[in-house]
């Protein structure tokens, strides 16, 4: 368990430099928008106002000094203020990205509960028909188009069976759909991936080595060969999630689920750019640290990464 | 294994028979021939649309308003699939969105192809801090969220047809950089590259014609793949407002336009529905097939 101290600097080092990065996108965005300005008076301003309103925000300063002054601002928790909402944009954050966790959180656990095993279970019955099916399953996910396959669930679970609540977030019964339909977004890649891992972890010297040893099946399965298997899972897992929060726009507009997906697209709609940016960069710097925890913890299960790096 | 429940036994039977039977082709090549004939049909749909649509897909007639597919209680022969929410022929905007999905996959493809390729040729072949520098644009490339920057760089700058592949483009080019890096890393000290070298050639062409013929199959394989992803992320984008615009034929646009029929007339949703899922479909089995046999 042990971790060398040069892997996980380089690794945090990393982390910095890619959400730094992401912040000078997410601050490009914002202005490339248009004129601030002129949108923070609105359209009946008159051209004092908004001279005035420019250089009240330093919006005449150079782009560099804003970016820092901005930066400073983002670090202390101030993402500015929402044309649309009239809001401040982390107030906005706060009541909506638990929404999306939820969703994101619940959508993770459905993909995962079917992935694993149904993974294992094609590895274990290689070029089965059972495999077969696994993997069509798989190439169907990965085809479908997540808001088709939000109205089907809407039609069949909403109208047809009238089981679950077609719209909205007030109740956990809400978020069966939507996660049930952004799970089938990421679950293929956990599937393909568990599979590839499994068979090639079956074929390994140690599950060999413990079989020979007498070790009961069940045992050598799970504790020798899953437990090597799932090291990759957990990096796809990270990355998956991230993949999530992005897909998770498409599912919420369906569901009418408002969460930050939702906030995103109605504030790209109206031109509101303080929020989109601040979706954007929470949403990357939420992806940045789970797969910096997911490689940590990986370097943690299995040193070898870590000599590797 | 054989389930000892007869019901389920004699299940586990009749799919072994039918997938012994199918195996008659080796699996891989079963997957190439479905998606080679799927992307075939769409590809010919796409570009005979103005000799095979039976009607213009822009034409309005308030008074044929979502008129039922010919298979349904109600529908006309006039109209195959149907008429939408405008009273425009179903069938004709299918076949004109699938001239959309195939132009804004490949298009979009191609740019990424270019601009992802050309990044990992240089990065493979130099190593060093170049390597560095692509693989973190590529590390950077990855923490953006795909939808949600599309989407808001689409609402900037507009959504014209070019936009929208660039912006994509702007955004897929990772894995063509990756799998280009591996093969040109694999490549770079090979025999025929060092040759090459030794007789004074230049590095662009080495890079052009020495390493990157090696890599036309595996690029293939990507660029098939790709495309299904752009033209996923392109109905995204016009499902949610902000990709192609209307009276243009976009599948992803046309179930936007019927979501408010979901209810009563779910066919609406459907038709492009499938049209979307089985072009996907048909572009993921090309790449997996056209994929060299080894661990799948």
């Amino acid at each position: 368990m042990r971790m060398t101290g040069t892997f996980v600097l380089r690794r945090l080092a990393l982390a910095v430099a890619v959400l730094l990065t992401v912040s000078m996108i997410s601050f490009g965005l914002l202005h490339l928008s248009g004129d601030l300005a002129s949108a923070l008076a609105g359209d009946q301003a008159s051209s004092q106002y908004v001279e005035f309103l420019r250089h009240e925000y330093g919006l005449d300063r150079p782009l560099p000094v804003q970016y820092a002054a901005w930066l400073g601002r983002v670090l202390t928790g101030d993402l500015g203020r929402s044309f649309y909402f009239g809001q401040p944009v982390t107030a906005l954050l706060r009541d909506r990205l638990p929404i999306t966790m939820t969703l994101g959180a619940m959508a993770l656990v459905i993909a995962l509960a079917f992935a694993i095993p149904a993974g294992m279970l094609a590895a274990l019955r290689r070029d089965t028909w059972v495999d077969h099916l696994l993997q069509a399953i798989a190439l169907g996910g990965q085809a479908m188009p997540t808001f088709w396959l939000g109205f089907l669930l809407i039609i069949l679970f909403g109208v047809q069976l009238n089981w679950l609540p077609i719209s909205g977030g007030t109740s956990l019964q809400h978020f069966i759909m939507p996660a049930l339909a952004l799970a089938a977004f990421v679950m293929p890649a956990f599937l393909r991936i568990t599979r590839s891992e499994m068979i090639d972890a079956l074929r390994a010297d140690y599950v060999r080595t413990a079989h020979a040893l007498g070790h009961r099946p069940v045992t050598v399965l799970f504790s020798h060969a899953l437990r090597n298997a799932i090291l990759p899972v957990v990096s796809v897992g990270a990355v998956q999630a991230g993949f999530m929060l992005g897909g998770s726009i498409v599912v919420e507009t369906v569901f009418a689920l408002q969460g930050t997906g939702y906030l995103a697209w109605e504030a790209i709609a109206q031109n509101d750019y303080p929020v989109v940016q601040a979706v954007v960069l929470t949403t990357s710097a939420i992806f940045v640290l789970a797969t910096l925890a997911a490689d940590l913890l990986n370097a943690a299960l299995d040193p070898r990464i870590a000599l590797g790096a | 294994m054989r389930p000892s429940i007869p019901a389920l036994r004699w299940g586990h039977d009749v799919i072994a028979a039918a997938l012994t039977a199918t195996r008659a082709f080796r699996l891989p090549n079963l997957k190439l021939l479905v998606g080679l004939v799927i992307v075939g049909v769409v590809l010919f749909v796409a570009v005979f649309a103005p000799l095979l649509a039976p009607a213009s897909p822009y034409d309005q007639s308030l008074s044929d308003r979502m008129v039922p597919p010919a298979f349904m209680v109600g529908g006309s022969s006039q109209h195959i699939l149907g008429t939408d929410g405008l009273g425009r022929d179903y069938a004709s905007r299918l076949i004109y969105g699938a001239r959309i999905a195939l132009m804004v996959g490949a298009g979009t493809a191609l740019l990424s192809g270019v601009f992802g390729t050309v990044l990992g040729l240089i990065a493979g072949y130099y190593g060093g801090w170049v390597d560095t520098a692509v693989m973190y644009l590529v590390t950077v490339r990855l923490s953006l969220p795909l939808i949600l920057v599309a989407l808001s760089v689409v609402g900037l700058v507009g959504s014209a047809l070019p936009t929208i592949m660039a912006v994509l483009a702007m955004l897929l080019w990772d894995r063509f950089a990756v799998v280009t890096r591996t093969q040109t890393q694999r490549l770079r000290d090979r025999e025929f590259v060092l040759l090459a070298r030794a007789t004074g050639c230049s590095d662009l062409h080495i890079l052009l014609r020495e390493i990157l013929p090696n890599l036309v199959a595996a690029l293939l394989v990507v660029a098939t793949l790709e495309m299904a992803h752009a033209i996923l992320l392109e109905s995204a984008l016009s499902f949610l407002g902000l990709g192609v615009r209307p009276p243009d034929a976009s599948w992803g646009l046309m179930i936007a336009e019927a979501k408010d029929y979901l209810l009563f007339d779910p066919w609406l949703i459907n038709l492009p529905g499938l049209a979307l899922f089985v072009l996907v479909m048909g572009l993921n089995l090309l790449g997996d097939g056209l994929q060299p046999r080894g661990r799948t």
